[in-house]
């Protein structure tokens, strides 16, 4: 009688308290910095086409053979406008058969593919979360807008030169 | 015993056992778990437990991966302490290929193994409750749990399935704020952790759901192979970061919480006084943490020597062992895994014959199984 007592006590003072839930479809739930979202590809604003080269290692590398590509010579290269001889033609991911390791992303060497933000990939068709370049490329142009990304190898390569100090450990 | 079958009218009447199918949709066998009772009224005479459900032949797909995407598939083992499973993994390989990893990423393992494992407890603590009647602390633990998986989606990515442990390290270093984010959740952690303690443990009809149901004795649990917490609440003081120390933790100061009598109460209990040691075991972490790299050796291709190797951990369920063999290609000759909620599985037809049907869902509980892991 009494321990039921005290677990009304207790169960009361939460009534007062403030609520942790989200409602969460009317009030989304942002999400980590680092959060693992659907993979999606980059675009190299300052020349205007994709990181991706089609070097085929991510597709190797995935553990559910979710992506497929082909590659094409880079028109813009001829031109003298891009270093890549070579560009991504078409690249397809099934958003269904992703598991979202990240695999991908950290054996990519041309930055072109990252972990995006988005997760609410809900369709109504069977196939409907096969996606083609052209939306892999919109995922990922949100996601630099969103997190003004910059390219890992790029930021490697400016702590090489310029070692920031680690922040001290509190 | 004659006089009171004839004053009993029932036993002149024909009388059959009754078959009853418990799952494998059942809400309380936590999974997809089917359990096959044969019923004299209220009281179980037999049970035939049938596993199977979530089979995905993981040990079978490993041997189709090449090292460093195994630890997808040990993710997706004992969905409920990801981290400990894709330690026990790596900690194989490294093994095998001879590789140390470097001081900071072994104490951030052990900090984010230690708070998988109350997250994992906690979902016990709640799941045990609602088992034994008591809607509330569900609530509650899974506020707390919920913390933990925050914390883990700014460190990993992910919530639940990280990919964030590599064989030789660390998939990349813990954010700037780590510190801060660590401090702030673990003195919220504990208030939650007391707060589900205040809440259940000693509750009277929680008490009376529990104690001395489903007990077994020490010897009968050894011999069923147990591990864990629950070998733990038979009396044995039995972890393997004691018996056997792995990683760094030699160096921290941590009591193995035992119980008595190996009923589903003591088993409830053991996890609860686990959760204080985990944080104790955290603190003492974030506090030596060193700086430094967290990733050694080659990372993208592994080939390690021809020759097998058996490690095992303590996983929050018990004793996980991984027997790895390699045949120097990249890709394992065989992955073999010791699950421990198979184990305590096991011995489920013993400990539900002659209980009631209300305890059999309480004993099921008290033995945390995770069918990701039994199965495989």
């Amino acid at each position: 009688m009494l321990a039921s007592l005290k677990g009304m006590v207790l169960t009361l003072t939460s009534v007062f308290k403030r609520p942790v839930t989200h409602q969460y479809p009317n009030q989304p739930r942002p999400v980590e910095n680092r959060y693992m979202g659907f993979p999606a590809l980059t675009w190299d604003k300052d020349v205007g086409e994709p990181y991706c080269t089609s070097c085929m290692v991510c597709i190797r590398q995935c553990p559910t053979q979710c992506m497929s590509a082909t590659m094409k010579d880079n028109p813009l290269q001829k031109e003298g406008k891009s270093k890549r001889r070579k560009i991504v033609d078409t690249f397809g991911i099934n958003l269904n058969r992703c598991i979202l390791c990240g695999i991908c992303v950290e054996v990519c060497n041309f930055d072109a593919i990252v972990m995006s933000h988005e997760h609410e990939m809900s369709v109504y068709e069977r196939n409907g979360d096969r996606v083609d370049l052209i939306e892999l490329l919109e995922m990922g142009k949100r996601y630099q807008d969103k997190t003004g990304w910059i390219p890992p190898t790029q930021l490697a390569k400016a702590k090489k030169e310029k070692p920031a100090p680690r922040k001290a450990s509190a | 015993m004659s006089a009171m079958e004839n004053a009993d009218p029932l036993s002149q009447t024909h009388h059959v056992d009754l078959m009853l199918n418990m799952g494998p949709q059942h809400p309380s066998t936590h999974g997809v778990f089917r359990m096959l009772l044969r019923v004299d009224g209220e009281v179980v005479v037999d049970a035939e437990p049938h596993i199977g459900y979530l089979h995905r032949g993981s040990e079978k797909l490993a041997e189709g991966e090449q090292y460093h995407q195994v630890v997808t598939l040990f993710d997706r083992m004992d969905y409920i302490s990801n981290f400990n499973n894709e330690w026990v993994y790596c900690r194989a390989v490294e093994k095998l290929m001879g590789i140390e990893p470097p001081e900071r990423a072994e104490h951030i393992r052990v900090i984010l193994g230690e708070l998988n494992r109350v997250a994992s407890h906690l979902l016990f603590l709640g799941t045990f409750g609602l088992d034994a009647g008591a809607m509330t602390p569900v609530m509650f633990s899974f506020r707390g749990r919920e913390r933990v998986q925050a914390l883990f989606e700014a460190v990993s990515g992910a919530r639940m399935m990280h990919n964030y442990l590599h064989i030789g390290g660390l998939k990349e270093d813990v954010p700037d704020n780590f510190h801060s984010l660590m401090n702030g959740l673990l003195s919220e952690l504990q208030a939650d952790v007391e707060e589900c303690d205040r809440l259940l443990t000693f509750n009277e009809v929680f008490v009376a759901r529990s104690k001395n149901v489903g007990a077994i004795d020490l010897q009968t649990a050894l011999d069923y192979g147990w591990t864990g917490p629950c070998i733990r609440a038979c009396g044995l003081e039995y972890d393997v970061r004691r018996a056997e120390p792995y990683s760094i933790y030699p160096r921290f100061d941590f009591n193995i919480p035992i119980a008595r009598d190996g009923d589903c109460w003591d088993r409830y209990f053991v996890r609860v006084m686990e959760m204080y040691e985990s944080l104790h075991i955290i603190r003492q972490a974030l506090k030596e943490m060193p700086e430094g790299p967290v990733m050694a050796g080659a990372r993208r291709l592994i080939r390690p020597p021809k020759g097998d190797v058996y490690v095992r951990a303590e996983n929050p369920r018990g004793e996980i062992g991984v027997y790895l063999v390699s045949d120097g290609t990249d890709k394992p000759y065989r992955v073999k895994v010791r699950p421990p909620s198979f184990c305590n599985l096991s011995a489920l037809r013993q400990l539900v014959k002659n209980a009631y049907i209300a305890d059999a869902v309480v004993i099921l509980g008290s033995l945390d199984i995770v069918l990701g892991e039994v199965d495989r």
